[in-house]
């Protein structure tokens, strides 16, 4: 499904008098269709920057990413031009950042709905269902489904972060730290949910900051361990 | 997918010019004004595609040329070179001219008539201002303001007209009861809320918005761009996104247009412009965002 | 003395003294006819389009009638057969002033009969009975721009007409609307000439804008002080601007008819006496008013 052939980065900070970073050296992986590959090492190493580096956030500055998609092919990612990284985006691979962006004057619940309405054409109440459905499993109280996530606690934003991702079954899930601010039952609940996920197909790369959990869930971890200097991620 | 839009090279110079013009202006030298001729290179060699259904974002503080790119792209403004290419799928059917020799794009549309233009222009896009007044007659009814591109583009039946204004009014969440008052009378957000309305009255391809929220109070501006953010997906519509605010920029575009001293210094993912951004001046752009 | 007693009193020979006073046929030089009847064609060939010209001297002050008058001038023959015509009448100062004008310095037999005319001046009215095509009708016309409502600027207006931008005038109509549930304006009440250009009729009532469309006769317009003269060509359309659910209205003169000749189907003129403060309507259209009380009390 993905291959991550000999992908570096650094970061050139021209204002900073052109300091570089190293982010990320000679990381290379395979993952295969339905497969749930985790990233381990210490804070800092990279992690991070690989999952960005994926999904296009950050531009690789050396390497390869071979990806089989459903609409283009095999593609290299880091070399995609912008308009089909959009649609792959849009229709393929999806992302579960460490915290939810958020969109103002935008419930809970239509955050979720969104993405479903957007992509799967299905109608306004299936998806309203399949929303509320996800909301409740991730133990969001209903008096909240109106609410902006503006004022919802850490985990709580957390929790509608991830729904938000899974809600619409994308083919590749990268996922950064999600169960990172979440309670002992919410990461049950999550853990169940990317099960289900992946017993349809879904193939991820995660990030976990808690080994154990890592070992666990995943089918292989790879060990993000080159050497080096400052383990600075931008943004 | 092949783009809406085609942009190549596209420049604008206010006053003469002169053979130095163009090395001695641009990011490098930090301006756009010529110091041997006095010359002001507002836009520089600009290039890029618009597709369909996407909002494009183009950031730069003053000076950097973006609101002259809007003004040459809705033929306010003649542009001093350049190409504007428009894809055969626009429906262009009522000018027929501009397609020639089975190709998939139109001529050169910098190049029609004053007339051919206005056609162009009425018929396919819209555009929404920082200053409410540049787009509203101030003095006319919001339902006339709305009818007069209605107007333009044909209509004459009045019933129909308030019919489609109350409609779009309504989308753009002005009271009905509102709609033979003149705009001068509305406050700022609703002001904008009347633009964005005429500017969808003749469902445009393509919605060009200069600032619109710059200058409004944050739940106004919140309530806009919310608006903005859910009529591109219902109306189908492309974008171009011109703000000097990124918060703006990642909330509307997929992709964004860093420009400075009339040049595009870089462009990509609007995410990855932010956190990942390759040029000098975008990097300090980034890091100055509070 | 009265008009008719006027009209057929027998003068000696009045062109002598202009001709002999130094001043040409037509009291124009040969090169401001040739100018005028130059844009003239440019005008019929254009019909509704502006045509600017240099407006003479005439020996009437601007405002009184001089754009009409220099086209008259340029344009009569020995042979023509005159009326002139101000509101609809041939009796008043003005009518009766330029009659004699052009008599003096062309020589030309006066006639208050629509009819019998060759070539009628008219300021902001159209003759009730329809001219053929022998006929020539020029009229006085104070504003030449229709548009000039909407936008002061003439740089603008040219524009405009060059490109046929007129949603302007459009929306005005349809604020009209808005406010006051119709289009409110009264004279000069703007047609699309021939398909393309927005024209002012003059201030003629808006009883007269149908008589424009596909008459049979030539319709020519000056403006003086403006500087412009157009034109309305034979068999042209002159449709006034409508919307589909507000048409176009003439004015409705339901139940009343002229105190003296009993015409219904005319354009009226209100009169309230001063005295007694009664009001009675009259044919705006005296010559052809005149007409039907000679026949009906015959």
């Amino acid at each position: 499904m993905i291959t991550v052939d000999n992908l570096s980065k650094s970061f050139t900070l021209h204002i900073l008098n052109e300091k570089k970073i190293v982010a990320c050296r000679d990381i290379s992986f395979h993952v295969p269709p339905g497969g749930f590959l985790g990233l381990s090492g210490p804070s800092g190493v990279g992690k991070s920057t690989v999952l960005k580096c994926l999904y296009r956030t950050y531009l690789a500055s050396s390497g390869a990413i071979r990806y089989n998609s459903a609409a283009y092919g095999s593609v290299d990612l880091a070399t995609l031009p912008d308009r089909a990284v959009i649609d792959i985006r849009y229709k393929e691979m999806g992302y579960v950042s460490q915290f939810l962006k958020v969109i103002p004057r935008v419930s809970a619940l239509a955050v979720i709905m969104e993405p479903i309405l957007a992509r799967n054409g299905v109608s306004r109440d299936a998806a309203r269902k399949r929303a509320i459905g996800l909301l409740e499993r991730l133990r969001i109280p209903s008096h909240l489904f109106d609410a902006y996530p503006v004022t919802f606690s850490g985990g709580e934003q957390q929790r509608i972060n991830i729904a938000r991702a899974v809600s619409w079954k994308p083919r590749l899930l990268l996922l950064d730290e999600p169960t990172a601010s979440l309670d002992k039952d919410s990461v049950g609940v999550v853990l169940e949910i990317l099960k289900e996920l992946r017993e349809e197909g879904t193939t991820m790369i995660g990030i976990f900051h808690d080994t154990k959990l890592l070992e666990s869930v995943t089918d292989s971890v790879y060990q993000v361990n080159n050497i080096v200097r400052h383990g600075f991620v931008a943004g | 997918m092949e783009p809406l839009i085609r942009i190549r090279g596209l420049s604008k110079r206010f006053g003469q010019g002169c053979s130095r013009c163009l090395d001695a202006t641009g990011p490098e030298q930090d301006t756009n004004l010529c110091p041997h001729c006095g010359s002001v290179m507002a836009c520089n060699d600009v290039s890029f595609d618009l597709f369909r259904n996407e909002a494009l974002g183009v950031v730069g503080e003053s000076g950097s040329g973006k609101s002259t790119l809007v003004r040459l792209l809705h033929f306010e403004w003649e542009a001093s070179g350049g190409g504007m290419e428009m894809h055969r799928s626009a429906g262009l059917s009522n000018l027929p001219e501009m397609f020639t020799d089975g190709s998939n794009y139109s001529c050169n549309l910098l190049g029609l008539s004053h007339f051919q233009k206005r056609q162009l222009r009425n018929a396919l896009m819209g555009i929404v201002y920082q200053n409410p007044h540049l787009g509203l007659r101030m003095q006319v009814s919001s339902g006339g303001n709305i009818a007069e591109r209605l107007l333009g583009a044909g209509w004459r039946n009045i019933a129909k007209m308030r019919e489609r204004s109350a409609e779009l009014l309504e989308r753009t969440e002005i009271p009905i009861e509102r709609m033979d008052e003149p705009p001068c009378n509305f406050s700022g957000g609703m002001q904008q809320r009347v633009q964005i309305a005429k500017a969808l009255s003749n469902n445009p391809l393509i919605l060009f918005l200069d600032e619109v929220t710059t200058g409004l109070d944050l739940s106004v501006q919140a309530r806009v761009l919310d608006m903005i953010r859910n009529l591109r997906s219902e109306f189908n519509l492309s974008m171009l996104v011109v703000s000097h605010d990124l918060g703006v920029i990642n909330l509307l575009c997929q992709r964004t247009m860093v420009m400075k001293s009339g040049h595009v210094v870089e462009s990509g993912l609007t995410d990855q412009i932010l956190q990942d951004p390759q040029h000098r001046y975008t990097q300090l752009l980034v890091a100055s965002q509070l | 003395m009265l008009m008719h007693e006027w009209l057929q009193k027998d003068d000696e020979p009045r062109s002598d003294a202009a001709q002999s006073a130094g001043y040409p046929f037509g009291f124009m030089d040969e090169g401001a006819k040739k100018e005028i009847r130059r844009s003239i064609l440019k005008a019929v060939a254009i019909p509704g389009y502006q045509v600017p010209y240099g407006s003479r001297e005439m020996p009437i002050a601007r405002g009184w009638g001089t754009g009409g008058l220099q086209i008259t001038l340029s344009m009569v023959k020995p042979d023509d057969i005159l009326k002139v015509i101000d509101q609809g009448c041939d009796d008043s100062v003005n009518a009766v002033n330029i009659k004699k004008f052009v008599a003096t310095v062309a020589s030309v037999a006066i006639t208050t009969d629509t009819r019998a005319a060759t070539l009628i001046q008219t300021r902001h009215r159209i003759p009730e009975e329809r001219m053929n095509d022998q006929q020539i009708l020029v009229l006085q016309v104070p504003y030449p721009e229709a548009l000039r409502e909407v936008e002061p600027s003439e740089m603008e207006t040219r524009r405009m007409h060059a490109e046929a931008d007129y949603s302007r005038m459009w929306l005005y109509l349809y604020e009209d609307i808005v406010k006051y549930g119709e289009i409110t304006i009264s004279y000069r009440y703007p047609v699309t000439v021939n398909g393309r250009y927005i024209t002012d009729p003059s201030p003629i009532p808006r009883w007269d804008v149908p008589k424009l469309h596909m008459a049979d006769t030539l319709f020519l317009f000056g403006a003086g002080r403006e500087k412009r003269i157009y034109a309305i060509p034979p068999h042209t359309s002159v449709e006034p601007l409508e919307f589909e659910d507000h048409k176009f209205r003439t004015e409705n003169f339901f139940g009343k008819a002229c105190a003296r000749c009993g015409a219904t189907d005319t354009f009226l003129d209100e009169v309230i006496d001063n005295a007694g403060g009664g009001r009675s309507f009259f044919c705006s259209d005296s010559g052809y008013c005149d007409k039907r009380s000679q026949a009906w009390n015959h």
